[in-house]
């Protein structure tokens, strides 16, 4: 996973605050198209300067909320409050919102220029400050030699950040953007999320993106709203996703993550034990789980929280015995697939913290795996 | 077979790229070098009824009489540019209602649903299953004294007199531009269903009512479909010869009239073709300025 560029930075978390006031408030809206339902009864807070990410697969229902933050769509049912106001039936172009979009729409019969002044022209600014706002716009996205190219003379980078200028040029309340690095490509894409922070914090905007891609939006944002069939499954910073998933869809769409069907063995307030099936040693978690004992449950383990040794463990929980199946080598880890004696295939990271790792585990070898108490995330849905 | 076509020193694409090539000169240049010929010879009573160009002389003298003649006599008689003159204007007016009339229409089934779309364009090209000649008779029936407009107006009480429509300006403008509306509705009918609808969306985002969207995005990105549906109906309405003859005046001047009457009732074939030719210089200057001002627009897209 990439880290997020955030942590470094002092602590940013108005959710947390219970006196803070959302930004933007989204309560119980419903969006239909005919029989289907694609945005269920959704509800969120979103915060002043926040980097919100809806993320999700195609089709979760993450794009008809934006554009319903857009203005594109009207809510079935629910309201919309943008800074107290209700949005709920204001039109796309009386809104305080500018969206950049995953195709980047920008007009290709106007010049740079012309594109990123649009929004201002139609404010009927006076021309001297719409001259000023846009250069200022081009030079914060380093686009200033380019003012007088029409948009098929630029690279792919280039058209997105004329995008990006276009919609902060009218300096709205919130920026809405869909899909924001998808056209580009990896390298570039890396380059440009951060680019996308540091742009957002000297603006002080607030952000609501969309995205499939979870990379993404760990990298991006301060907190994720995870979307499937139209419902949000779970709102939380990138780590909160990602070390506490709520649920096993959340778990398998976030990384990577073996999964363990089990039974509720011993249900104590301080710790959980798990009999599993495919493995012989109960799974024996540090913290107490609201379910009834014999109750079925999921144990999730991230590849990373697992680790391979040859000898026999004598713990007597947290353990497996698997043979090696294959080994993929990443340059900076390795991914181990190992099957375990009932066929269950198991996941594992391993860092390659030597250069020259003589007698390294390899094929076809037996092998023991462990993990601590506090690795497993127990859930029950 | 491709051996024979290596030793000649073409490939494959280039016998694909000759075919256009070939029919324009078989059925363009040629013919249009015919013509030519024709336009500086002399009219004689004879068959052919022109003197040929080349006189072979004897003593090996091939002697060339260019008859530069017919073309002075389109400049004295002042006919012949008044004909011209006015086929540029009603031609111009016939562009400008069917554009007036085309657009709404084009840009109607352009955002209509998909499968509507398709009907709606059959309808459109519908016409043309039946002969053009037939379409243009019926509108006789419709617009004679008698005829279902009159008749119609009568009924409900509009009008006492029937209105004089079949035989003047006016009928012929309906006629062009029922005939020609479809050349303009298909080529803007193909530019703005290709448009990029988040365009208006993001013209919408920026601050845009729907009507400034349209002003602003859509029109602008419709004038090379504009340019190219005027080009098909202005092209052939300069020349129109059936329509101002069935629903117009006879006094009416038309270039295509006058071509008409120097051909076959005067049998001149010398000054027709002088006329004709004439008439494709007004035609190419301005086919070639739209031209080059698509290639412009549309070199830019591909560079």
């Amino acid at each position: 996973m990439a880290t997020s560029p955030r942590a470094t930075q002092q602590k940013f978390e108005p959710w947390t605050d219970p006196d803070a006031k959302p930004y933007v408030r989204i309560e119980k809206v419903t969006k239909k198209f005919g029989d289907f339902i694609a945005v269920d009864d959704v509800s969120l807070s979103i915060f002043k300067k926040e980097i919100f990410c809806l993320l999700g697969a195609s089709g979760c229902g993450k794009t008809t909320l934006l554009r319903m933050l857009a203005g594109f769509e009207r809510p079935t049912s629910g309201r919309i409050f943008i800074d107290g106001v209700d949005m709920t039936s204001i039109p796309p172009y009386e809104r305080p919102v500018n969206m950049m979009f995953q195709s980047y729409a920008i007009f290709p019969h106007m010049t740079v220029e012309q594109n990123v002044a649009f929004g201002l022209k139609q404010e009927r600014l006076q021309k001297g400050e719409i001259e000023n706002r846009v250069n200022d716009m081009l030079n914060l996205v380093k686009l200033g030699q380019f003012a007088k190219r029409k948009p098929h003379q630029l690279s792919g980078g280039q058209r997105q950040r004329v995008a990006l200028a276009r919609s902060l040029v009218k300096k709205p309340k919130l920026l809405l953007l869909d899909e924001p690095l998808a056209a580009l490509d990896k390298k570039l894409r890396e380059h440009t999320q951060f680019e996308l922070i540091n742009i957002q914090e000297t603006l002080g905007v607030t952000f609501v993106v969309v995205t499939h891609d979870q990379e993404e939006a760990m990298t991006l944002s301060t907190r994720i709203g995870l979307m499937n069939h139209g419902e949000i499954v779970q709102v939380g910073t990138p780590s909160e996703i990602y070390e506490y998933p709520n649920s096993r869809f959340v778990s398998e769409f976030i990384g990577s993550v073996n999964t363990f069907e089990g039974r509720l063995v011993e249900d104590e307030p301080s710790y959980v034990r798990i009999g599993c099936d495919d493995l012989e040693a109960p799974i024996y978690v540090d913290h107490g789980v609201s379910s009834a004992p014999g109750a079925t449950v999921w144990a999730a383990i991230r590849p990373e929280k697992i680790t391979i040794s040859r000898e026999k463990p004598d713990a007597t929980d947290n353990w497996a015995s698997a043979v090696v199946r294959d080994i993929a080598y990443m340059g900076d880890m390795s991914i181990y697939l190992l099957r375990l004696d009932s066929g269950k295939v198991v996941r594992v990271t391993q860092p390659n913290i030597y250069r020259h790792a003589e007698d390294r585990i390899t094929w076809e070898e037996r092998v023991y795996l462990q993990w601590y108490p506090e690795s497993p995330v127990v859930v029950t849905k | 077979m491709k051996s024979v076509l290596k030793r000649l020193g073409l490939d494959g694409r280039s016998v694909v790229t000759a075919v256009p090539y070939l029919w324009l000169l078989l059925f363009f240049l040629i013919p249009f070098v015919i013509v030519l010929k024709i336009s500086f010879s002399t009219s004689q009573i004879a068959m052919p009824p022109y003197e040929p160009l080349l006189h072979w002389a004897g003593d090996k003298v091939l002697q060339i009489k260019l008859n530069l003649g017919n073309f002075a006599f389109l400049v004295e008689d002042d006919l012949y540019w008044k004909a011209y003159l006015n086929s540029i204007w009603v031609a111009s007016v016939s562009t400008f209602f069917c554009l007036l009339l085309g657009y709404p229409i084009a840009y109607a089934i352009a955002r209509s649903n998909p499968s509507a779309r398709n009907i709606l364009m059959l309808l459109i090209v519908l016409p043309f299953w039946t002969s053009f000649l037939l379409r243009v008779y019926a509108w006789i029936g419709i617009l004679k004294n008698n005829g279902l407009l009159n008749n119609f107006l009568i009924w409900i009480g509009a009008i006492d007199q029937p209105i004089q429509m079949l035989q003047t300006d006016f009928a012929v403008y309906v006629g062009i531009v029922y005939s020609y509306l479809p050349f303009m509705i298909l080529p803007l009918y193909a530019n703005l269903e290709k448009m990029d609808l988040t365009l208006l969306e993001a013209a919408a985002d920026l601050g845009c009512r729907p009507w400034q969207g349209f002003l602003k995005v859509t029109l602008p990105l419709s004038l090379p479909g504009v340019r190219a549906g005027c080009l098909l109906v202005f092209i052939p309405a300069v020349g129109e010869f059936v329509i101002p003859s069935l629903l117009g005046d006879p006094g009416m001047l038309m270039i295509g009239k006058v071509l008409w009457t120097e051909f076959f009732n005067n049998r001149d074939w010398p000054v027709a073709s002088a006329v004709a030719i004439v008439l494709l210089l007004f035609l190419v200057i301005p086919m070639m300025y739209f031209q080059r001002a698509q290639d412009a627009e549309a070199g830019g897209v591909h560079r």
